[in-house]
């Protein structure tokens, strides 16, 4: 789950992180009664999206008078915004975040992943801040450092002070940074993130460290402990099938193509759409129905994949295992008949009596293709698509 | 000969009267899986499935010196049940379990760190399967047969693919390991590929990746210095667009790494016989047999 800008900047306030004075507004009317409050004479007003790239997109401006803070937010909320990191459709800007600019004299990079050989987290700062991490990687791997984390004793100050002496900060600032990143490891394993990002970590031209930015995402599976963070979810962020799909216990991405895929499995679920497009098709999602096939399942997964009208042609592959094969049949023959599609649907069943569900399938009356095989599954469906 | 497990193997299994535990649990007794016990706590003294229940794994291990445990319980208590079966002396620990978060992984793999002895298999894994002898995991039985290839796996119904193309063209299986679809996982292709390179009755090897993370690649270098069995591998996901969960936690590609394609070169570059259509996988092992035998 990601968080928005003003949600991860609230989360380091609450652990007494260093960020910029800032509101978070949803109006014209809150964006200027914000400036007010806020008071000076610049602000930086902050499209609240779910994606970077926003300050090259135009959803970050830089503005000097409460005529411009109305101009700009009027111009960015209820719009949506497109970024490099974004589809063409773009994210809905719902908020804002008004702030007081700060003065930077340099800026820094900051992140830490889970790293997945290594088995732990790894901190990663750079002197090239405000540009992304992957192309710092890229133009200049020597300039990121690294501190590995210790799951049973967390990060150690002796770790933040090897950083921010190799970033050369000095006097005060190693004393702040050594406190950021104490605290950020705490912060790393106490809300269950799987993702951080202080990019830029700026020096002040008052020479004192401040988080402009920051990108926060917590691990799915730990939101059952995480009630507030949870509260945090903006599915209006989401895509929408995808949610409606989570409901059912589904899981649904949705694709370019127009071959519809229904798989129990992740693997073959992707194995799925790669033999598709092996024989020359496209497909039009993933789509894992999990082990229990079962009629209320494979209805809803129909119906989220037929919401997406680009569909032609669907392909059922559902490997059987330890349920019965002709069970799943009645409930692929049971959600066809109540999803009143006219689009073929071809079937492939393997497992515990997979003869007598393709029979079942053939004698249902409906638009319904048995297929002797996993290629021959592939092949009839692409054929299906193109009719 | 197999790895990890056979017909000898004494399992008991953790969740025991929860609804997977039972059920699968079941279908390994049906299999000839030779279950010893289970463990809920507070369910000790009981009977279930004819099996004797225990409150704690201590007071199982004590009881029927389990060689391995299969934990069902839910993600939230999962790594509490792996270190109290590693604190107990199970030496084998296969976790089906999926949903665990990721900190607590590494939780369990840094404790983990201080008992080489102990092997831990998934979680998020169908389990481990010695056809014809012992089947701990929820993985369908029927469709294995006792033979010459070992098989591992990130994905688990890939896997039943797997098995199910080298049954019907009568190879067989050695042992099949469902090495789990999360991004940190007890056991990791090498370690499998290791036994498999020593088990005289596997002669060919499945490996079946998915994208995300470098385990494959990290496999690949390895097989390239120490497996010399003839390797097949396929790759899941060379559709799948960038940045987006596909299903495991596991499987996502990230900043551009950890792609299909660049996983299948890698594997190429190692020697391995690479598969691009994940129904060619059991003609694939026959034609590399054959030609290995010419």
């Amino acid at each position: 789950m990601n968080l928005h800008e003003y949600q991860a900047k609230q989360l380091l306030a609450k652990y007494g992180l260093p960020i910029s004075k800032s509101e978070v507004v949803a109006s014209v009317d809150e964006a200027i009664h914000a400036a007010n409050l806020l008071g000076g004479k610049r602000w930086v007003v902050k499209a609240q999206v779910h994606a970077g790239g926003r300050g090259k997109a135009g959803g970050v401006k830089l503005v000097s008078s409460k005529d411009e803070v109305a101009e700009v937010a009027k111009n960015l909320l209820g719009k949506n915004l497109v970024t490099y990191q974004t589809t063409a459709a773009g994210q809905p800007v719902h908020q804002l975040l008004i702030e007081t600019p700060c003065d930077i004299a340099k800026e820094l990079y900051l992140g830490a992943v889970i790293d997945r050989s290594k088995q732990r987290i790894v901190f990663m700062a750079s002197t090239e801040g405000g540009v992304e991490i992957e192309k710092i990687a890229h133009d200049h791997p020597e300039k990121i450092l690294t501190a590995v984390v210790d799951p049973l004793v967390g990060v150690q100050p002796y770790q933040a002070r090897e950083l921010a002496f190799a970033l050369g900060l000095s006097g005060q600032q190693i004393k702040q940074f050594t406190q950021l990143l104490t605290t950020l490891g705490r912060m790393f394993g106490e809300c269950d993130f799987s993702l951080l990002e202080i990019n830029p970590l700026v020096i002040t031209t008052e020479g004192n460290l401040l988080c402009l930015d920051c990108k926060l995402n917590i691990d799915d599976n730990a939101l059952y402990r995480q009630s507030e963070l949870r509260g945090m979810r903006d599915i209006s962020q989401e895509d929408e099938r995808e949610n409606r799909a989570r409901d059912w216990e589904l899981n649904y991405i949705a694709l370019e193509g127009n071959i519809g895929c229904m798989v129990n499995g992740a693997g073959l679920a992707m194995a799925t759409m790669d033999i598709v497009k092996l024989h020359g098709g496209n497909p039009a999602n993933f789509l894992d129905v999990g082990g229990g096939a079962t009629k209320e399942r494979v209805t809803e997964a129909f119906k989220i994949i037929l919401s997406d009208k680009n569909v032609k042609a669907i392909l059922v592959n559902i490997f059987g295992g330890i349920v019965r094969c002709d069970l799943i049949a009645e409930g692929i023959i049971g959600a066809v008949a109540e999803v009143k599609t006219n689009l073929p649907v071809v079937v492939r069943l393997e497992g515990n009596n997979a003869e007598l569900g393709a029979q079942k399938l053939a004698a249902s009356g409906l638009n319904i293709i048995p297929a002797q095989s996993f290629t021959d599954a592939a092949i009839k469906v692409v054929e299906a698509a193109k009719a | 000969m197999s790895i990890l497990i056979n017909k000898n193997t004494r399992v008991i299994c953790q969740g025991f009267t929860g609804k997977q535990g039972t059920f699968h649990s079941e279908q390994a007794i049906a299999y000839g899986t030779k279950m010893v016990g289970g463990v809920t706590p507070e369910k000790g003294g009981q009977k279930h499935l004819n099996l004797p229940v225990f409150n704690t794994v201590h007071d199982a291990y004590r009881e029927t010196k389990a060689d391995a445990s299969v934990i069902y319980v839910p993600a939230p208590f999962c790594k509490d049940s792996i270190i109290e079966a590693v604190d107990a002396g199970i030496k084998l620990i296969i976790c089906i379990t999926e949903g665990i978060p990721v900190l607590d992984m590494l939780q369990v793999k840094a404790y983990l760190a201080n008992h080489p002895d102990v092997r831990l298999i998934g979680p998020n894994c169908p389990g481990v399967i010695t056809p014809g002898e012992c089947k701990i995991g929820i993985m369908p039985g029927h469709i294995h047969k006792p033979g010459k290839v070992g098989i591992v796996s990130r994905s688990g119904t890939l896997t039943y693919e797997a098995v199910h193309q080298t049954t019907e063209l009568g190879l067989g299986q050695s042992t099949c390991v469902g090495i789990g679809g999360d991004p940190i996982a007890g056991t990791n292709f090498i370690d499998v590929l290791a036994l498999f390179e020593k088990d005289p009755q596997t002669e060919i090897i499945v490996m079946v990746g998915e994208i995300g993370g470098t385990a494959e690649d990290e496999a690949a270098a390895y097989i390239k210095k120490h497996v010399h069995k003839p390797v097949v591998s396929y790759i899941a996901g060379v559709t799948a667009p960038e940045g987006k969960r596909m299903g495991h936690a596991g499987a996502i590609i990230a900043g551009g790494k950890g792609t299909a394609a660049e996983k299948f070169a890698v594997l190429e570059a190692a020697g391995v016989h690479t598969v691009r259509s994940p129904a060619e996988i059991g003609r694939t092992v026959a034609k590399v047999l054959e030609s290995v035998r010419a």
